[in-house]
């Protein structure tokens, strides 16, 4: 339009400067220093935060929360990508009720999804109770690992299903129809046709499952118990209870690291695929 | 048989995503606290959730912040996107890259960073500093939502505009905004869902007495299963629902038009 | 003497370090109809948007009834512009669409309803104020975007390229009907367009360009009839260009004969390139004719056969009502004012 229109955007820079920019920094700076013992300020530039992580507890946290975030990330990539794969499938007229009975769960506050499975898996809840009924022993299901990932693939699901869901109703029908006609059988016109195709959506599906799963302290909190603490639960103790806030910095710098460790595998692997090395 | 077995495993995921939400449901009528005996049919946690104050002023700041953050940044964020739009091509990505940085962020970094540039210019924590966190990471959704919307725009017609006499504010407020206007009420829209949602960056920045629903949830949960929750996640859903249908009869309404 | 209202004076134009328009200058005069033409890339819409104010020159000026208006912006100067796709505004419908210039003009409701009224009738759709733009067909929304362009009474309409979305019998009619209005209204138009029929039927003047540079002004018979370089010839109407070179005045060879020709004024044994229009060259028996050649092809064209000849080693394209058949040797014939020499680019 005009060159002044640019300077539309001005306020805003300033807005993400003072908002975005600077608190980010402020963690990098609590990170690489200490809090002083006395009133005096001292700034003291050390890794001292980031060498306290290399403690056997905290590796242990980020080795659990890593591999709880990734365990439900795949169990929602397999879970979800059939019903993707199905939802593109069902003929016009139910698909969009379909569709909206599936966003449906996704605009129920997040907590109250979390909170519900505490009143199936609890010690009084559903399951247990359902079993005292017909006197047999109660299984301690609320509390534990699997009870955390439980609740991510329940929160997260839809996450997963929706970029796939995307990718795969864009897809061009008559390429399945042409690898058909060349004689290719289902499995390898999966393989080879609907699968590399719906990988964008497969890619986008794992970063958005991925990233609040590493970091989330809600699910934990609720329905793993205080005892396995993931590092979001660590880092929120840190800050509000422990009140060390130099190396929750720090450990806020470790999650960011990985997440964009994260998306840069991820992206880097679309790539490969998009360059035509096959399955 | 492929059908068969379609029909049974989506059958099944959806039984998984809602068992919990109807078993909630079922139990807000509940007359026993306890869930494993059904005690009879009941109102009487629909009451006691009505007369909660708790519950009551959660649901004050809730919607109040949510439409305030969401009006707020709708209007920052829209204005911010036409300027985006005009940008040069290096610095748009710059500003871009910037914005975008709040939704790629985990949540707990976003609300912790927030926290600490509060309290470490003394601010305290409460409505106001809720408010700043919610419209910092509401407007990055609505550019997100605009911007496309700009990019679509036919350049000619914006040239037409000015051929026939318009300045380029006139344009912008005969031609474009109403051309973007979708863009915008959908903005408007994510904005708005995602601060009545919000828990981890509401519970970092909020303090002295504001809380939202979320965070009212989670003291609740932590003490322990609550019928009045119960209560709550039932109206929840039918709040839910009724908006989901009236959406859905509205887009169907426009295709057939 | 004719009066110029816009005068275009070196005008340069750079993308990126390429130069898009090189020294571009010539007159516009009041009333009249010329055309800028030539091929994709040449530089002709840019000229146009310069002249609009969609985009400013690098160096040179450009001026309206004697006055600089190099920094003026599009809303201000008294040009209005008809865009290659319409552009009409989406949201809004027919009138709405119309009246869009004479709002900002702040004229009473009721005289913009007469204006309506009336341009709507100029360009046959009358009682179409209500229509929603989406529900028009190609050719009628391309009248909505005149009509919406002169409703303004501008001194000078910019057209780019309105009729290159119209299928073929359309066209010709929107050309005579745009050509009529043009001669109503006596408004300056200054078309763009790469059809050079479409620019030979329409216009006064045409301004051929190629590659950033102009190639040659002139009235359509002027430019067809004496094209000043092998581009021009080849690129208006069909053409035979052969090389040769010029023994004298009014006199030619090429193809290893002399030929008496209305050309004079070159130096002696000049190489130049002449051209002979395909129309211009009649079958005749073997041997009666200046040349003998051997048919090699024949295409019926519904209006005249195509009739490709080769000569002596050049392939002649002829323009002729009679047919021939393939294998045949026939002798062609030519008068010496069909016989067009040019120096050579």
């Amino acid at each position: 339009m005009n060159s002044k229109s640019k300077y539309l955007a001005y306020p805003y820079s300033i807005w993400m400067i003072i908002f975005i920019l600077f608190p980010l920094f402020l963690i990098f700076l609590y990170s690489i220093t200490l809090r002083n013992a006395n009133e005096i300020k001292t700034i003291t530039f050390t890794f001292e935060n980031f060498a306290k992580f290399f403690n056997p507890i905290y590796i242990n946290v980020l080795i659990r929360s890593i591999s709880i975030a990734a365990l439900s990330t795949i169990i929602c990539l397999f879970i979800g990508y059939p019903v993707a794969y199905l939802l593109t499938r069902i003929n016009e007229e139910n698909k969009g009720l379909l569709i909206l009975l599936f966003i449906l769960p996704m605009w129920m506050n997040m907590l109250l999804r979390t909170y519900a499975w505490m009143t199936i898996l609890g010690n009084t809840g559903l399951i247990n109770s359902f079993l005292s009924f017909l006197n047999l022993p109660k299984i301690n299901l609320l509390y534990n690992n699997n009870a955390v990932i439980l609740g991510m693939v329940y929160n997260f699901l839809p996450f997963m299903v929706f970029p796939i869901y995307t990718a795969l109703n864009k897809m061009d029908r008559s390429l399945i129809e042409a690898a058909d006609d060349l004689g290719a059988d289902s499995f390898t016109i999966f393989r080879k046709v609907i699968f590399p195709l719906s990988l964008p959506g497969v890619i986008s599906g794992l970063v958005i499952v991925f990233m609040p799963a590493v970091s989330t302290f809600v699910i934990p909190r609720l329905l793993g118990g205080g005892k396995n603490i993931l590092i979001g639960n660590l880092i929120e103790k840190l800050f509000l209870v422990t009140r060390d806030w130099n190396f929750g910095a720090a450990l806020s710098m470790i999650i960011l690291i990985i997440i964009f460790i994260s998306i840069k595998i991820l992206n880097v692997l679309n790539i490969d695929k998009e360059s035509g090395i096959s399955l | 048989m492929k059908n068969k077995v379609s029909k049974l495993y989506l059958s099944l995921v959806f039984l998984f995503l809602y068992a919990p939400i109807v078993v909630l449901v079922i139990y807000s009528f509940n007359d026993s606290k306890s869930r494993g005996t059904w005690g009879g049919f009941t109102f009487k946690w629909y009451l006691e959730l009505f007369k909660d104050r708790d519950i009551k002023t959660a649901l004050y700041y809730t919607v109040t912040i949510a439409i305030t953050a969401a009006l707020i940044s709708t209007i920052v964020g829209t204005i911010s996107a036409i300027g985006i739009y005009n940008m040069k091509t290096n610095r748009m990505n710059l500003f871009l890259n910037i914005n975008y940085l709040p939704i790629i962020n985990p949540d707990i970094v976003t609300g912790i960073a927030l926290m600490i540039l509060f309290l470490s210019a003394n601010i305290k924590l409460g409505f106001s500093t809720m408010l700043l966190a919610h419209i910092t990471f509401d407007i990055p959704y609505v550019i997100l939502s605009v911007l496309p919307k700009l990019k679509q725009l036919d350049k000619n017609i914006t040239e037409a505009a000015l051929d026939l006499g318009a300045t380029p504010f006139y344009s912008l407020r005969k031609i474009i905004i109403p051309q973007i206007k979708p863009g915008i009420i959908t903005g408007f829209l994510i904005a708005f869902t995602l601060s009545i949602d919000d828990f981890v960056i509401s519970f970092f920045t909020t303090g002295s007495g504001v809380t939202n629903l979320s965070i009212e949830i989670y003291s609740m949960a932590r003490r322990g299963i609550s019928p009045t929750i119960n209560a709550l996640s039932s109206l929840m859903l039918a709040v839910v629902l009724g908006l989901l249908l009236i959406i859905n009869k509205r887009t169907t309404l426009q295709v057939k038009e | 003497m004719k009066e110029s209202i816009i005068e275009l004076k070196n005008i340069v134009k750079k993308y990126k370090d390429v130069k898009v328009l090189n020294e571009i200058s010539f007159n516009v005069y009041k009333n009249e109809f010329v055309t800028l033409l030539g091929p994709s890339g040449c530089g002709k819409t840019t000229t146009l948007r310069i002249i609009g104010g969609f985009e400013i020159a690098n160096e040179g000026s450009v001026s309206f009834e004697g006055e600089n208006i190099n920094n003026i912006p599009p809303y201000k100067r008294q040009i209005n512009t008809v865009f290659q796709n319409y552009a009409l505004f989406p949201h809004m419908n027919v009138f709405e669409n119309i009246a869009f210039g004479l709002k900002i003009k702040k004229l009473k409701t009721k005289i913009i309803d007469k204006k309506v009224k009336k341009i709507l009738k100029l360009v046959g759709l009358e009682n179409f104020e209500k229509r929603e733009i989406d529900s028009l067909s190609g050719g009628q929304q391309q009248r909505i975007a005149i009509a919406r362009a002169l409703v303004n009474e501008p001194k000078v309409l910019l057209l780019d390229e309105p009729l290159g979305a119209l299928d073929l019998k359309l066209r010709k009619d929107m050309q005579v009907e745009l050509k009529n209005i043009q001669k109503t209204l006596g408004i300056t138009f200054i078309y763009v367009t790469h059809d050079q029929e479409e620019a030979l039927t329409m216009s006064d003047r045409i301004i051929i360009m190629k590659s950033g540079n102009i190639q040659q002004i002139g009235t359509p018979i002027n430019i067809y009839n004496e094209p000043v370089n092998s581009f021009v010839a080849d690129f208006i109407g069909e053409s035979n260009i052969i090389s040769g070179v010029m023994k004298d005045d009014y006199q030619v060879n090429f193809l290893g004969k002399n030929f008496e020709c209305v050309d004079y004024g070159f130096k002696k044994m000049e190489k130049v390139n002449i051209v002979i229009r395909p129309e211009d060259i009649h079958i005749v028996e073997k041997d009666s004719g200046l040349l003998n050649g051997e048919v090699k092809s024949v295409v019926f064209k519904g209006v005249h056969y195509e009739i490709g000849v080769i000569s002596k080693n050049f392939e002649f394209l002829i323009q002729s009502t009679k047919s021939s058949k393939v294998g045949n040797t026939i002798g062609l014939y030519f008068n010496p004012d069909d016989i067009h020499v040019m120096r050579e680019v």
